[in-house]
């Protein structure tokens, strides 16, 4: 069974969270004393109809103040697959966290009010989910009951979407547009009878129409980082010596042939173990361990590749940056970067633009990224990365950074 | 609806990999092991992560001295089978070095006090990365918390300054004193842990299954009778066929009326179930905040 991992994104009153609430609801995964708790919250805060958005505003602040501060994850299952939902908070301060709920998702879900239509908020998260890679996109259109579910306003909005996003979009990314109703559930779980003129489907037949993203394994160039070395030393387990760790991308055979990287020699794989298991082959996101013909050097923060798929050995990048901390990233300051499990020392060469993302506005000549800001930042490392371009290859692309005087991961970076 | 019912093994995958990262990034991690599902599925994910070699690290229980004696006995033979060293520290000493204080009333229990004494033990011990079996689903507070979850000097959660976590790059570094609380299951369901234990063939501890036992009734709930809880006069204990969902302290775990004898009759009940499994939690229900507030204060 596979797993659908999609990250939702709005603003502030636009009904993200009355939407996941009607998700689990109509999917039967709400269990009746959630439902109860639910109503008697709901009665506790004066409101004569069950708050569904309860359910996932799970922080005492939150409820206080009816709005989503960080990233929770929600989950659910259906005929096909399991859905991990991460519910990202669409209030600007919170930029951070939605980068962050989106980095594992492969489908984004931007809600618009349909009475607002397009907004500030719309074109960066739309701007992030393109800037993730993330290849589908699912622009709902919601409380459509509060514009008479009015097909001209939804095509309004439609259009007006497309005129904003065409500057940022990919080619490959699939943008599906659907009209509903969170709140009375249209168009969630089945077609709506009030907006027949609608003739796509319902969101939950989007979703599940979606193809996993394993198909992606023969195609992309094998990289695996090295967690650790597994080296029992047991009686049974003398000379064992085992590469663990989780292939980021594509896929590897017994008998191929492997570059340890940064070392560079090479080697033939003898084994490919998941536990007990001797496997013939192992596709990305598959946790095994790896052994060797020969004895060659390798420590955790290395990288196996094929013979031939060798990314180039690199100690200075450039690299689209998101700045997530209130201590603004400077030019001249050293961090640590961690791509995978690799991390290095990396000090701010040059900062080459800025990019505000409320405002989509460029400058050049900066000397800080702020909290919340995006930029093009050129890297001195102290060590190898052995990094994939992100559009390329997102699971070899990008990095964190953290800051080595109060540990806080502070940014993330995708490679150009 | 008419729900897939198989395990997801990218599941797996993923929490052996957050395993081998505790492994590499600390220098003395513990598992938090309560000889629950959950925990008892960690087990075997450890195993897994590290094989050929040997689970890198203790086992180590809070015990409150009022668990069920089916889940204390299974503890101490999952240890001696798998050849891990296994600590046990007590409640019961927490309170008798007056640094705890017991509850008292009707619904008196030792559950929040697990705190004093694990917060003890990760100084005794100095664990700098405690792992642990929680889920995202059992529990709106716990639906926020990241998998790497930083915790100060004093065990304690702050909600809103919580690391940005991207793709699947974990940073645990962190200053000495401060540790580390790791759930590696976070993006599991209950459903998920289930399904783990049929597909693994995972031996567990006897009271998940329907058994005869003597119980009474309270707030709807069905309470297991025993010594550690303070009766009123009209709760009579009566025998039932019961099962439990979840184990935790004797004090703060209701049982649910089932005849589910085996590990599918269990999957079953749970997708028709009408309550969650932490509705069974009787410490869970003291308020709307009841967990984030524990969290707090450094419980798990």
């Amino acid at each position: 069974m596979d797993i659908l991992r999609i990250a939702t994104a709005g603003s502030v009153d636009d009904g993200k969270s009355t939407l996941i609430g009607r998700l689990l609801f109509e999917t039967q995964s709400i269990t009746k004393d959630k439902i109860e708790a639910l109503k008697t919250a709901s009665q506790r805060k004066g409101l004569d109809f069950v708050d569904l958005s309860l359910l996932t505003d799970g922080l005492i602040a939150e409820r206080e103040q009816g709005i989503t501060i960080d990233v929770a994850h929600i989950y659910f299952n259906t005929p096909t697959r399991k859905y991990i939902i991460a519910d990202t908070p669409g209030h600007f301060e919170y930029t951070r966290n939605m980068v962050t709920g989106a980095s594992n998702a492969s489908v984004s879900i931007i809600l618009i009010d349909a009475r607002n239509g397009v907004g500030e908020q719309t074109r960066r998260h739309f701007y992030i989910s393109s800037l993730l890679e993330i290849k589908n996109v699912v622009v709902a259109v919601n409380k459509m009951d509060l514009v008479d579910y009015d097909e001209n306003r939804f095509n309004e909005i439609k259009s007006d979407f497309f005129e904003l996003s065409d500057k940022v979009r990919k080619p490959n990314q699939n943008i599906t547009f659907i009209p509903i109703s969170s709140l009375y559930g249209e168009n969630i779980v089945t077609q709506s009878e009030k907006m027949n003129w609608y003739e796509g489907n319902s969101l939950l037949q989007i979703l599940e129409g979606i193809a996993p993203e394993d198909i992606d394994a023969e195609v992309l160039p094998f990289r695996f980082p090295v967690q650790q070395v597994i080296r029992p030393k047991s009686e049974e387990y003398h000379d064992f010596r085992g590469y663990a760790g989780k292939i980021a991308s594509g896929q590897i055979n017994k008998g191929d042939l492997v570059t340890a990287l940064p070392s560079q020699q090479i080697s033939k794989v003898k084994e490919i173990l998941k536990y007990d298991l001797s496997l013939n082959s192992a596709h990305q996101t598959e946790s095994v361990v790896i052994t060797l013909e020969d004895d060659i050097d390798i420590s955790r923060g290395n990288m196996l590749v094929k013979v031939g798929e060798q990314p180039e050995l690199k100690k200075q990048i450039d690299a689209k940056i998101c700045w997530m901390d209130t201590d603004a990233m400077k030019i001249g300051k050293t961090y640590l970067i961690q791509h995978g499990v690799n991390r290095v020392k990396a000090k701010i060469s040059a900062i080459n633009s800025r990019l505000e993302i409320s405002t989509f506005e460029e400058s050049e000549n900066v000397d800080e990224l702020n909290l919340n800001q995006i930029g093009v930042v050129s890297f001195k490392l102290g060590g190898f990365v052995f990094s994939d371009n992100f559009e390329a290859n997102p699971a070899n692309g990008a990095f964190i950074i953290i800051d080595e005087f109060n540990n806080n991961t502070v940014g993330v970076g995708f490679v150009l | 609806m008419n729900i897939n019912k198989q395990f997801p093994r990218a599941l797996e995958d993923e929490a052996i990999f957050i395993l081998r990262e505790v492994a590499a990034q600390f220098e003395k991690p513990a598992l938090l092991f309560s000889g629950g599902k959950d925990s008892i599925t960690l087990v075997r994910l450890a195993q897994k992560a590290f094989f050929p070699g040997k689970i890198p690290f203790p086992l180590v229980h809070v015990d409150t001295g009022h668990n069920f004696p089916e889940t204390i006995s299974f503890r101490d033979e999952l240890a001696k089978q798998l050849g891990v060293e296994l600590i046990v520290r007590n409640v019961e000493d927490s309170i008798k070095a007056g640094k705890a204080k017991e509850e008292t009333g009707k619904y008196a229990s030792r559950n929040a006090l697990q705190t004093v004494t694990l917060l003890d033990t990760i100084e005794e011990f100095k664990f700098d990365a405690c792992i642990g079996g929680a889920r995202r689903d059992e529990e709106k507070a716990r639906a926020k918390e990241r998998i790497f979850s930083v915790r100060n000097d004093f065990g304690e959660w702050d909600a809103k300054k919580q690391r940005p976590e991207l793709f699947d790059m974990l940073n645990g570094k962190i200053e000495m004193g401060e540790n580390v609380r790791v759930f590696p299951i976070s993006n599991w369901t209950e459903l998920d842990v289930w399904n783990y234990i049929k597909a693994e063939n995972l031996a567990i501890p006897s009271i998940y299954f329907a058994h005869e036992r003597e119980v009474f009734d309270r707030d709807g709930m069905i309470w297991s009778d025993s010594e550690f809880i303070n009766k009123s006069q009209d709760e009579v204990p009566y025998k039932r066929i019961v099962r439990f969902r979840t184990v935790g302290d004797m004090t703060c775990t209701a049982a649910v009326s089932s005849e589910a004898d085996n590990i599918d009759t269990i999957i079953e009940e749970i997708l028709e179930a009408e309550i969650s499994e932490r509705g069974a939690r009787i410490d869970d229900k003291r308020s709307e905040a009841a967990m984030e507030k524990r969290k707090q204060q450094g419980y798990f």
